[in-house]
């Protein structure tokens, strides 16, 4: 037989390991020379289940918990696993549309991939929670998630507190990818200072997952797991009880508390206005009122004693006259003659008392807030003769005032503090091209002028003069539970600032002495508490304000600082309510209240009415409501021309018609029309606003903070023109 | 050749049977570890034959037994019984048409019962390979004529159209692989050439846009006129044979493949040659991709999917591997089919590039073993049975190594010895038995 196909062994051979030499080849690029496959193989196998810890506690001074964890649900979704889910049953439990449903599924999409959950309804009612833990089967794919939120038992201290939120990529950048996409963060208050106390440590978990995504045990034994650590719980000065209290007075009111102890530098209460209840701002309902709150005009998420700024007006005075005293311009004896005003400048300042000798001392002048001699002594200050100018004086002053914490961020453990406004000479210098003098600012003198100061550096101020010269730095937080040497967080608070001790014993007894009889016989009788030396200082700031494009008067702002006892100081104050008038009408009743409960924990009965009465005043400065008319409209607007759907703008519209209608009708009689000032300048402009053709407006700048004050006055325009809307409304 | 061993050993290519052990034994621990449950007592779930590595286990005593009472026939039964054998295989073939079972995706299999399955086209490989061995092997046959090569292609191609007739492209291909040993017993080279440059020309059809490839060929006919214008001046057959070739190539490449993939084979089997070269298939119209909808749902196999798990796991494996019962793809099955076609995952992801070569080197050795025992036959029906049975191995193993590292469309050829499958094992035994056998008896000449 053919033997000659002999040879063809040889090439047979020769296919068989030309074969095989390609596939060891192509072994070897997968196993060897690319290292994707393991990665691939581990993301597939292996679910890193992080391990959130519970967050820190915040206790008060009597070890009452603040807030508290407690848990809800999120209902998640992974895209990927989503089949022959019962669409319409969920849509009808979550009350949402199938197209609505399409769309949450393709944003988890886009947000975290095919195979990762995403958070498809945040944060359950109870209800719902129950709901779909009941059909949870019926939905593959979706699952329940535990989600730890804040709960406040109290219901108070939601500014200084703080709250919690999702963590946003600028955040999650900062932190160098710490942080993953939906981890929770404090995202103000001490919630936000205190992050990295009372997060604690998250674990990992890695767990085994099988083709399906079911959860098959853990991976390698735990080796590589790290169990999660509880956040810190933090002990704070805080008096919940005076917390609570001074949030009831401060109800419907704008403004702010500060109570400090002097002795430790811890904040006792800080209350801003308006007052929030911190539990609207957790959990489900979290959505609906955030958004509320922010639009408000009124600013009711802004925490006022750190970011409010407040002409000191008389409360003022006990700081000037103790630098006057210090620098020996005057003595505790020196008197002037006041008639009812200071003329020692061009410009008339008023004082509220003309009898003869109200100001004959340092003692007097405090008791009586007299305003001329403070302007006096504030000239004198900024003349004195060891300085060779005025502005050399000047800035001697200023540096008194950094002194005091004012003009500079106090440090307190609240981010976003404000400094305060304590100008430079530059600035006066710019202002009046190197021309001026002493007269040119001497409402410096009587808290007025460029000054400016949060509640918290006003206390603070308090708290020196209480202390006779030291301070510690205002802040919430006494230690740490399981405090170590490297936390350094504290460390700046357990600092004494001996700032103002070089100044002598007599000087402060003079002013204490002044600011005990302004409880005792002058402005401030309301505050006396039986028993106690309480030292206060009433004050009462002028504002101004923009509205319409006219800068109108507002009612006074009522001020009041104190500290109590006399001898041995254990609480200071600074109250401030915007547009309330005198500070002794208020502030000072409130302040008083405050000391009592803390001094005395309780408050007498024939008091108890009082609390009823402030808490039952509103004092929401009216000005407010057509700022937010402004303010509503414009948005509404803004939305009408991006969305071109006039149902945005139609409730102003009616509005709007209405009151034009009505000076339409009395055109000339406008002038006599007699209402309230505010109202009458709204009619007035109205009435201007009418005569002036419609611009048209283009909004592309409207980002431009200025641009969007202008846009205000633009847009009310166009509100006034039916026509114009209807031609916008065509489009 | 001891005198003192026992009459069925004596003359046994003792390598050969190790190896075919070896290979069986790396298959059932295979299996044990792609199926294995955390938990599971090893030694009750091995008896209890519930399991799928105890079942592979006893097909593989099976195998033993009925491979011993193979050694024990006269190699003779098998020449005189070869073309019986055959005709039987046809039948079982032609009576799969009325009595096939409804199984997933295919219509080759008869069930008796719910235990035994029989898929006759399996079986058929061997009766086919006994038959080809024996007509070769007839005196008279003389394979240089084209008659007798077409005869011989008959006989190894009949299986393979009623096998494609039911479903079962993939074992279809097999049968082609019988053409490694007409090669052998004198097949021009030029057919495997032409087959070969086929595949390519098919291949490069999918790939390069219609238009774009008949200017290549165009242009590949242009240069060969022109390096053979001497040739051509001398003999103008020369220039015809070049145009036509050419005119085939173009029409295969323009007609010939459009025409298998719309109306031969079925859109799923075309989604999958697609998926290897790695181009999206769009189903012409409504009705294929529901086939392709039916068939990867039915199938549970997405051919993409399992491919890329499936390198994931080879890959994941690295240069030493995971360790038994350690590798995630295969332990928590990511791998669909792993057990099955897939096996191969389990070696690549637990015993990484080293594992790998020592299994392939123990597959190289087998065949390039069969290779040798073929040479030193007397005979020519040991001869070309010994060919065929190590040509159907090499192209199982070939192929299904390729599938499962992305190199070949996903056609479902099972790794001999080690795919867990009583059938495959049984046949793929018999074949190493019967070989063994006539191996016994080299000196002889059986006709």
């Amino acid at each position: 037989m053919p033997v000659f196909n002999q040879s063809r062994q040889t090439v047979i051979r020769l296919i068989f390991a030309t074969t095989f030499l390609i596939i060891v080849v192509r072994l070897a690029v997968l196993q060897l020379f690319s290292d994707k496959y393991d990665a691939q193989a581990f993301s597939n196998a292996v679910y890193k289940k992080t391990i959130y810890p519970g967050r820190g506690i915040i206790f008060d001074r009597n070890n009452k918990a603040i807030l508290n964890n407690t848990i809800i649900y999120d209902l998640t979704v992974t895209p990927y696993e989503v089949k022959q889910v019962d669409t319409s049953y969920l849509c009808s439990l979550l009350s949402i549309d199938t197209a609505e449903f399409k769309n949450r599924i393709i944003t988890a999409i886009i947000k975290n991939g095919r195979y990762r959950p995403s958070v498809f309804e945040g944060l359950l009612s109870l209800e719902l929670q129950a709901k779909l833990e009941e059909n949870i089967w019926r939905f593959p794919g979706f699952t329940l998630v535990e989600r730890p939120i804040r709960t406040y038992p109290f219901k108070a201290g939601a500014h200084l507190l703080g709250d919690i939120g999702e963590v946003d990529t600028a955040i999650i950048r900062r932190s160098k990818n710490f942080y993953q996409m939906g981890d929770y963060v404090g995202r103000s208050g001490m919630e936000q200072y205190y992050e990295s106390v009372l997060m604690g440590q998250r674990g990992v978990q890695h767990l085994i997952k099988d083709n399906k995504n079911r959860i098959q045990g853990p991976w390698e034994n735990e080796k590589y797991d790290t169990s999660a650590k509880a956040g810190r719980n933090l002990r704070t000065y805080i008096d919940i009880e005076l917390q609570q209290l001074a949030e009831k007075l401060m109800a419907n009111k704008v403004g702010s508390i500060v109570a400090i102890d002097p002795k430790t530098g811890g904040i006792l209460t800080m209350v801003s206005g308006p007052v929030i209840d911190p539990n609207d701002l957790t959990g489900n309902t979290r959505q609906k009122n955030y958004a509320k709150l922010a639009l408000d005009v009124s600013a009711p998420l802004m925490n006022r004693a750190t970011r409010g700024l407040y002409e000191p007006g008389s409360t003022f005075k006990p700081v000037g006259g103790l630098v006057a005293l210090d620098l020996g311009v005057i003595n505790a004896g020196y008197g002037v003659s006041c008639a009812g005003a200071y003329y020692g400048c061009g410009k008339v300042i008023k004082c509220e008392h003309h009898n003869p000798g109200h100001a004959a001392n340092m003692r007097l002048a405090l008791a009586n807030s007299c305003n001329s001699y403070f302007s006096q002594i504030y000239r004198m200050t900024v003349d004195n003769p060891k300085d060779h100018n005025t502005k050399a004086g000047y800035t001697r002053w200023k540096d008194y005032m950094n002194a005091f914490g004012w003009g500079e961020k106090l440090g307190i453990d609240l981010p976003n503090e404000l400094p305060g406004s304590i100008p430079d000479t530059t600035i006066y210098n710019k202002v009046y091209r190197n021309q001026w003098n002493s007269c040119t600012n001497v409402t410096l003198g009587i808290g007025q002028d460029k000054m400016q100061v949060t509640p918290v550096q006003l206390a603070n101020a308090m708290c020196v003069i209480a202390n006779k010269g030291y301070y510690y730095t205002p802040h919430f937080v006494e230690k740490i539970d399981n405090e170590t040497p490297a936390d350094s967080i504290l460390k700046p608070f357990r600092i004494k600032h001996e700032a103002l001790t070089h100044i002598s014993d007599e000087a402060y007894e003079a002013i204490h002495a002044g600011m005990q009889d302004v409880v005792e016989s002058g402005t401030a009788r309301i505050a006396k508490i039986p028993g106690i030396n309480i030292c206060a200082k009433t004050g009462t700031a002028e504002k101004y304000t923009v509205l319409d494009g006219h800068r109108i008067k507002l009612p006074n702002n009522s001020m009041f600082v104190c500290f109590a006892p006399r001898e041995d100081p254990k609480i200071a104050i600074a109250v401030a309510v915007e547009n309330a008038g005198f500070g002794s009408t208020w502030a000072a009743p409130i302040a008083s209240l405050l000391i009592e409960q803390y001094l005395t924990d309780s408050i007498r009965s024939e008091k108890k009415k009082d609390v009823e009465r402030i808490a039952s005043a509103n004092l929401m400065p009216a000005y407010l409501k057509r700022k937010q008319f402004i303010a509503d409209s414009t948005r509404a607007y803004y939305y009408f021309n991006l969305r071109k759907d006039s149902s945005y703008i139609k409730k102003y519209l009616k509005q709007r018609s209405a009151k034009v209608e009505k000076p339409k009708q009395d055109n000339t009689t406008v002038s006599s029309n007699k209402n309230t000032a505010v109202e009458n300048k709204q009619q007035q402009s109205a009435i201007i606003k009418q005569q002036i053709p419609v611009p048209v407006v283009s909004y592309k700048s409207y980002g431009n903070s200025r641009n969007r004050n202008l846009c205000f006055y633009k847009e009310a325009f166009l509100f006034v023109d039916d026509k114009h809307f209807k031609k916008q409304a065509a489009i | 050749m001891s005198l003192n061993k026992p009459e069925i050993s004596r003359g046994i290519d003792g390598l050969l049977l190790w190896l075919y052990i070896l290979l069986c034994c790396i298959g059932i621990v295979s299996i044990f570890a792609a199926t294995y449950r955390e938990g599971d007592d090893i030694v009750k779930t091995f008896l209890s034959f519930k399991t799928d590595y105890s079942k592979q286990s006893i097909f593989f005593l099976i195998s033993i037994v009925a491979g011993t009472a193979v050694l024990l026939t006269d190699s003779k039964f098998f020449t005189a019984t070869a073309n019986l054998w055959y005709a039987f295989g046809i039948l079982l073939l032609l009576l799969v048409f009325p009595f096939h079972s409804n199984v997933k995706g295919t219509k080759s299999i008869i069930k008796f019962g719910n235990a035994l399955q029989l898929q006759p086209i399996q079986l058929c490989i061997v009766f086919a390979n006994l038959a080809l061995a024996k007509y070769l092997s007839r005196v008279e046959t003389d394979f240089t004529k084209t008659r007798s090569q077409l005869v011989a292609a008959a006989i190894v191609i009949a299986p393979a159209i009623l096998a494609i007739a039911q479903s079962e492209t993939g074992l279809a291909l097999v049968y082609f692989s019988f053409f490694l040993v007409m090669f052998r017993e004198g097949l021009p080279a030029i057919i495997l050439i032409i087959g070969f440059s086929f595949a390519i020309l098919v291949v490069a059809t999918l790939l390069v846009d219609p238009d774009i490839l008949a200017l290549i060929l165009t242009g590949i006919a242009g240069l060969a006129i022109y390096i053979m214008r001497r040739q051509i001046k001398r003999y103008k057959s020369v220039l015809f044979g070049i145009l036509g070739i050419w005119i085939v190539c173009v029409g295969i490449q323009r007609f010939a493949v459009p025409l298998i993939f719309d109306h031969v084979l079925e859109p799923y089997q075309v989604k999958r040659i697609y998926d290897t070269l790695g181009k999206d298939y769009i189903p012409k119209d409504a009705a294929a991709a529901a086939d392709i909808a039916k068939n990867t749902e039915t199938k549970k196999d997405d051919g993409d999917y399992n491919v890329k798990q499936s390198k994931i796991a080879i890959g994941s494996g690295g240069l030493t591997g995971k360790g038994l019962l350690k590798g995630t793809q295969t332990r928590y099955s990511f791998v669909p089919e792993q057990r099955t076609d897939f096996i191969f995952c389990t070696i690549g992801e637990g015993f990484g590039f080293v594992g790998s070569m020592i299994f392939l080197s123990i597959y190289i050795a087998l065949l390039f073993r069969i290779v040798t025992i073929a040479e030193r036959q007397r005979s020519t029906f040991s001869r070309c049975y010994a060919y065929g049975v190590a040509s159907v191995l090499f192209f199982h193993i070939a192929i299904n190594l390729c599938m499962t590292m992305g190199l070949a469309p996903v056609i479902g050829i099972p790794l001999p010895f080690v795919s867990y499958g009583g059938l495959s094992l049984v046949t793929f035994s018999m074949m190493i038995f019967i070989l063994l056998r006539l191996d016994k008896d080299r000196q002889m000449v059986l006709r």
